[in-house]
C-alpha cells in the first residue's frame, strides 16, 4: 500500500493544518477540554499507517488525531468531535482524547499512558485464536515504557507469539519528564529487545525512513507472526497540551528540533526531486486548508446531543438466558 | 430403566467448573483464561481437567500480570472472542482496576456505542480462612460503584453454574464473584442444569416480620439467622441480591414494604459499601412503610486480621445478624 512521498507530505500537512486550527480554536474556546497536539510528529503515524492494510487494527493514545486522520477517518468527524457533537466520530462522547472508529478498526483514544497496550495484545489473540492473519498496531509514548502495563503486554505477545506492531512515539519528554529523568536505560529498543522481540529505531522526522522501518517491521510481523518494536524517535514542537506552559524544556532545544520539521524536509525533497513545484506544493495546502474549513464549518454547524440521552451507551442493556 | 434424577448434588466449585465446561462446549469462542487455570488447575480448583479437555489455546495459563492478562481479555472481547478471565483474588484484581474501570466499564460510552466489550471476570471475594489482610476483602461494593459493569455474586451451587453462561451472552463485561467459602459447600443443581438470569434478586426464604437482604458468602448465615428467630417466633424473608449492579430494587422494596423492617448483610466494610447503598436506597423508597430504622451488619473496618477469633469478631455472623434482628423488631434495645 506504500504511498508515494506527495501522498505521504499531503497526509502530513493535513494533520499540521487541522492541529493548528484546533489550537485557535481552543484558544477561541470552541474546543474545551485537553487537547494535546500531535505538531512535529506527523511523520510517524503517515508513515507506519500508511503500511497497513484496512483489516488491521490501530490502537492510540490521547494524542491521536493524526492517527485517526492517517486511517482516513473523515475530517469533519473528527472536528465534530472536537466540538462534542453527535456528528463527532465517537458521537461526542470522547472528546479529543477518545476517537474511537469501528469502521476502520480504530480503537482509540486511550487516555491513560500504557492503557491501551493490553488492548492491542487481546485483539492479536483473538485474531491468533481465529486464525486471521492481521496486525494490530498500537502507539505509544516513550512515557508508556515505565508503566507496568507496557512489561506486561510485550511479555505476553513475545510469550504468545502474537502480532503486534508496537509503535513507540519517542518525543523524549513524557509530559515535563525528559526520558533521561524517568528511564534508567534510554536506549528503549534495547529494554524491548530484552523480551525477545525484534526491535529498532528509525528516524521518526522524515516519512520516507518512517515508512520503510514500518513497512520492514509489519512485514516482519505478518511474516513472523510474533511482535515487533519500533521507536520513532521523533519530537513534539508545541507543549503536552494546551494547558502547558512548557517551562521544562530549552528554547534551542526546542528550536534545534524545528530544523527538522518532518514536512519541511518532505516539501524540501519533494522540490529536490522535481516531484513537485513551490505551486504545486501550496496548491495542496490550499486543498487541506479548504478541507480543515469545511470540517470546522461542519462541526460548527453540527448538533448536541439530547441531555435526555445522557445515560445511553452506558450499557447495552443486558441480556435474558 | 433408570430414572434420571431431576437433581445432582455438586460441590459450588464443580458447579463453577461444569458451568465453564457447559459454555466452552457450547461456544468456540469461549477460553479461559488467568493465573494457573491450566496445569494447577485453578488456585482454588475450580478449572481442574478443563485443560485436559480443552488444550492450552483454551485454557490458558498467564504470567503474574494481571493488568496485561484482563486488559488482553478486552482485546479478545472486542476481536470476536468470549474470554472467562480469572483473577485468582479480588484483592489481586486491583492491579488490574485501571483495564476493568478505565477500558472495560468505559469503553461502550466513551466511544459512542461502537465499542461493547463481552467479558467475563470471575474472582474469588471475601474472608473466613486465615488468609490475613491481602487476601481476605469483599470489594465488591467498589465493583458495584462503576457505572457499566454488571456484577454478580452466586450465592448458590444453581447460580454457580448457571450465572456464568449468562453472563456469556451479555455484551457487556460481567463481574463474577465467588465467595472463597463456598467453593466446598454442596447444594442441588435441576437437571437439566440450565443458564439463569443475572439480573433479579430471590427470595430464598419467605417471611412476615422483617427483611433479611444479603448475597453471596453471607446467604448461608442469614439463613441459619432466619432459622433460630424462627425457633423465637420471628419470621425473616431473606433476600440474595444476586446482581449487585443493578440492583433489583423491586424484589426488594416489595418486601419490605410487607415486612416494614429491614437488615442488610453484606461481608464488606460498613462505611460506603454494599450495605450503605442498599440501606439508602430502603430509606429513599420505602421510608413510609418502615417501622424500624434500616439495620446493617457489615465487617468491622479493619484490614482482615490472621488470628481466627479476630477474624471471626471482624466479619457477620450469625449471633450479629440475629441481634440486628431483634433490634428492628423490638426485641433488643
Amino acid at each position: 500500500m506504500m504511498a508515494d512521498l506527495p501522498s505521504l507530505y499531503r497526509q502530513m500537512l493535513r494533520i499540521r493544518r487541522f492541529e493548528e486550527r484546533c489550537a485557535e480554536l481552543y484558544s477561541g474556546e470552541r474546543i474545551r477540554g485537553f487537547v494535546h497536539l500531535y505538531i512535529g510528529e506527523e511523520a510517524v503515524a503517515v508513515g507506519v499507517i500508511d503500511r497497513l492494510t484496512p483489516d488491521d487494527a490501530i490502537v492510540a493514545t490521547y494524542r491521536e488525531h493524526g492517527h485517526a486522520l492517517a486511517r482516513g477517518i473523515a475530517m469533519d468527524a473528527v472536528m465534530s468531535e472536537m466540538y462534542g457533537r453527535t456528528q463527532g466520530v465517537s458521537h461526542g462522547r470522547g472528546g479529543s482524547m477518545h476517537l474511537f472508529h469501528a469502521p476502520s478498526r480504530f480503537y482509540g483514544g486511550n487516555a491513560i499512558v500504557a492503557g491501551g497496550l493490553p488492548l492491542a495484545v487481546g485483539l492479536a489473540l483473538a485474531d491468533r485464536m481465529q486464525d486471521r492473519e492481521r496486525v494490530t498496531a498500537c502507539f505509544f509514548g516513550e512515557g508508556a515504557m515505565a508503566e507496568g502495563e507496557f512489561h506486561e503486554s510485550i511479555n505476553l505477545a513475545a510469550l504468545w507469539r502474537l502480532p503486534v506492531l508496537f509503535v513507540c512515539e519517542n518525543n523524549l519528554y513524557a509530559m515535563g519528564t525528559a526520558l533521561a529523568r524517568s528511564e534508567s536505560e534510554t536506549n528503549l529498543a534495547v529494554k524491548a529487545a530484552a523480551y525477545e522481540v525484534p526491535s529498532w529505531s528509525c528516524d521518526g522526522m522524515d516519512v520516507e525512513a518512517m515508512s520503510h522501518a514500518a513497512e520492514r517491521a509489519v512485514a516482519l510481523v505478518r511474516d513472523s507472526g510474533g511482535p515487533v518494536f519500533l521507536e520513532a524517535r521523533t519530537f513534539r514542537f508545541r507543549a503536552h497540551s494546551m494547558y502547558d506552559p512548557d517551562r521544562y524544556r530549552e528554547r534551542e532545544e526546542i528550536e534545534r528540533w524545528r530544523e527538522r520539521d518532518p514536512i519541511t524536509i518532505a516539501s524540501t525533497r519533494l522540490i529536490e526531486r522535481g516531484l513537485m513545484d513551490q505551486e504545486a506544493l501550496d496548491a495542496i495546502d490550499a486543498d487541506v486548508t479548504s478541507e480543515v474549513d469545511a470540517a470546522v464549518a461542519a462541526a460548527e454547524a453540527g448538533t448536541d446531543e439530547d441531555v435526555a440521552d445522557l445515560e445511553r451507551h452506558v450499557t447495552s442493556g443486558g441480556v435474558r438466558p | 430403566m433408570t430414572v434420571m434424577p431431576d437433581v445432582q448434588v455438586l460441590s459450588f466449585r464443580d458447579a463453577v467448573r461444569e458451568g465453564i465446561r457447559d459454555a466452552m462446549r457450547r461456544d468456540e469462542r469461549v477460553f479461559l483464561m488467568g493465573e494457573d487455570v491450566g496445569r494447577y488447575g485453578g488456585g482454588f480448583g475450580v478449572s481442574l481437567g478443563l485443560l485436559e479437555e480443552f488444550g492450552e489455546e483454551r485454557v490458558r495459563d498467564t504470567p503474574l500480570s494481571e493488568s496485561g492478562f484482563v486488559g488482553a481479555g478486552i482485546g479478545a472481547a472486542l476481536g470476536g472472542m468470549r474470554p472467562i478471565v480469572e483473577i485468582m483474588t479480588v484483592n489481586f484484581s486491583l492491579l488490574a482496576l485501571d483495564q476493568i474501570l478505565n477500558t472495560a466499564a468505559t469503553l461502550r460510552h466513551m466511544s459512542g456505542g461502537q465499542f461493547n466489550v463481552p467479558l467475563v471476570i470471575r474472582m474469588t471475594t471475601g474472608a473466613g480462612r486465615q488468609l490475613a489482610a491481602q487476601h481476605s476483602h469483599s470489594l465488591e461494593g467498589f465493583y458495584a460503584h462503576i457505572p457499566g459493569l454488571r456484577v454478580v455474586s452466586p450465592a448458590t451451587v444453581e447460580d454457580g453454574f448457571g450465572m456464568l453462561a449468562t453472563a456469556l451472552e451479555d455484551p457487556d463485561p460481567v463481574v463474577i464473584f465467588e465467595h472463597g467459602s463456598l467453593y466446598n459447600e454442596k447444594g442441588e443443581l435441576p437437571q437439566p442444569a440450565a443458564p439463569v438470569d443475572i439480573d433479579f434478586a430471590r427470595v430464598r426464604r419467605g417471611g412476615d416480620d422483617l427483611t433479611l437482604i444479603t448475597h453471596g458468602g453471607s446467604l448461608r448465615l442469614c439463613l441459619t439467622a432466619a432459622d433460630q428467630l424462627a425457633a423465637d417466633g420471628i419470621s425473616a424473608e431473606v433476600i440474595d441480591l444476586r446482581t449487585l449492579r443493578p440492583l433489583d430494587d423491586q424484589t426488594v422494596m416489595a418486601s419490605v414494604a410487607r415486612t416494614h423492617r429491614a437488615v442488610v448483610v453484606d461481608e464488606g466494610w460498613r462505611s460506603v459499601g454494599m450495605s450503605a447503598e442498599v440501606a439508602a436506597r430502603v430509606a429513599e423508597e420505602c421510608f413510609y412503610d418502615l417501622d424500624a430504622p434500616v439495620g446493617r451488619v457489615a465487617s468491622v473496618e479493619v484490614p482482615i486480621p490472621y488470628p481466627r477469633h479476630l477474624e471471626q469478631a471482624a466479619l457477620p455472623s450469625v449471633e450479629r445478624v440475629v441481634a440486628a434482628a431483634e433490634r428492628a423488631v423490638g426485641r433488643r434495645g
